[in-house]
């Protein structure tokens, strides 16, 4: 370790941004810290965007991550509205959007991701797409004034949408690629039994094709045409076709980047750079692979860990990665890592009924438990997801 | 100090409890039940980390 950082710059003022701050104060770091973001308004919450914020539950100012009041006690320099466009690693400093330049001693990546497009909208009216709030806000009116919603992408975004939208008396289309709802992140078993609770809800789930182009209409309207020939009619869509890192800015920068910022154990990516959230794809010692986790508690525990890091912790980021879902009053959750899995196993209730809780393997171990309307019960598998019990032992003893 | 829960933003992901299992629980939905919430000094770092964890910053907690 190196000299101890006096000035500290944050890039990126979503969750993983903000936590990292806090956690340098936490930690009794009393130097300069610099937070960067791209966006104008201050930190704020984005899983509540495609649920209270579309239903409207909730009012916008409910969702900021902390009171404006309390900025203070973080002693700041909060640099809103502004993105960086470049990084040079070698002189240890960031120019942003203005062209002025920061100097820093410790840089903490946090940019995030922003969401993929398709070709096949490419000149076409009345599409959107959400990540930040005011695309929330954007969507939702447009949404509301909309007799039918053509949501295109069924994972975690274009599923929430679709129920949301639903139970807002919307009618809704949703399409996807695969032939069954979220089935890379839930698995074959528990997509079926997705795509039943939105099409037992009413929404017109059209699977196993994808949109191939847009034809706007002459009343403000498009028939949207899929590759199985068919086409629906709406004036409003939204690509929900996930994500990619938020990385563009770092394109001279001599980091590696590949799928996101590449880092070490402990989420360094060069001498003086860290990174944490969405942007990073670290080495899991535990996984023994490098990962990428876009979901929302990644966002606090790896900008805690990389933040503790900065300080020279020197302690790797080994999280039991965790995510839920809200559909239709149905809350899904998942620790792990469940993709990679070739195992599946229910070791409470069954996927026919309201509630359940499966387990996942990989390998001959336990690699994810997903919970079904089953918050407690899915919380004592956690603990076979973080010791990785070995496959065979699991379902033996659970179902003796 | 004292533990405040927002019970309407709570997500249920049960952080809390992996942070300090013997002052945060959760109900039959998932939702925060606090065990204690005036816990004792010594539970202080695992408190003030489970509110750091919590997804939705559910959890506040006063300094006494």
């Amino acid at each position: 370790m190196t000299d101890a950082p006096r000035r500290i710059v944050v890039v990126g003022a979503s969750a993983a941004g903000l936590t990292a701050v806090e956690t340098l104060r936490i930690e009794a770091f009393d130097g300069e810290i610099t937070l960067v973001g791209a966006e104008s308004r201050a930190p704020y919450d984005r899983p509540p965007l495609s649920k209270q914020i579309l239903s409207g539950t909730w009012e916008p100012s409910r969702i900021d991550l902390r009171s404006e009041a309390s900025y203070g006690e973080l002693d700041l320099r909060l640099r809103l509205g502004t993105a960086c466009v470049e990084l040079d690693v070698r002189d240890r400093t960031v120019t942003l959007d203005d062209a002025s330049r920061l100097e820093y001693d410790a840089l903490l990546i946090a940019t995030g991701a922003q969401p993929r497009e398709v070709s096949a909208t490419a000149g076409c009216p009345g599409v959107h797409v959400l990540r930040s709030l005011d695309d929330a806000l954007a969507f939702r009116a447009a949404a509301l004034d909309a007799d039918h919603v053509l949501v295109v992408g069924a994972g975690f975004l274009g599923t929430e949408v679709a129920a949301t939208l639903t139970e807002l008396g919307t009618r809704v289309t949703m399409v996807d690629a695969e032939q069954t709802p979220m089935r890379r992140q839930l698995g074959p078993v528990v997509a079926e039994r997705l795509l039943r609770l939105h099409t037992e809800r009413g929404v017109d789930v059209r699977t196993g094709t994808v949109l191939r182009h847009c034809l706007p209409r002459d009343d403000g309207g498009v028939d949207a045409v899929l590759t199985d020939g068919s086409a629906v009619r709406t004036s409003c869509l939204l690509v929900a076709v996930g994500a990619t890192p938020a990385t563009r800015w770092l394109g001279s920068s001599g980091l590696r980047i590949d799928d996101g910022v590449v880092c070490d154990p402990r989420c360094q990516a060069a001498p003086g750079v860290h990174a944490a959230g969405d942007v990073a794809s670290w080495f899991h010692q535990g996984v023994g692979a490098r990962l990428r986790v876009e979901h929302r508690t990644n966002a606090t525990e790896q900008a805690i860990a990389a933040a503790r890091n900065v300080l020279g912790a020197d302690e790797p980021y080994v999280p039991v990665p965790y995510f839920w879902s809200d559909q239709f009053g149905v809350r899904i959750q998942v620790y792990g890592t469940i993709t990679a899995a070739s195992e599946f196993a229910v070791i409470h209730g069954g996927t026919d009924e309201d509630s359940f809780v499966a387990l996942y393997g990989s390998g001959g171990r336990v690699v994810g438990a997903l919970g079904w309307r089953a918050p407690r019960e899915l919380r004592r598998a956690r603990s076979l997801v973080a010791s990785q019990v070995p496959w065979q032992e699991v379902c033996v003893a659970e179902r003796a | 100090m004292r533990i405040r829960v927002d019970v309407d933003a709570c997500v249920g992901g049960g952080q809390c409890v992996v942070a300090a299992e013997d002052v945060f629980d959760q109900d039959d939905d998932g939702l925060v039940l606090v065990l204690q919430s005036t816990p004792d000094e010594g539970r202080a770092d695992a408190v003030r980390m489970a509110a750091r964890l919590c997804p939705a910053r559910a959890i506040t907690v006063d300094d006494a």
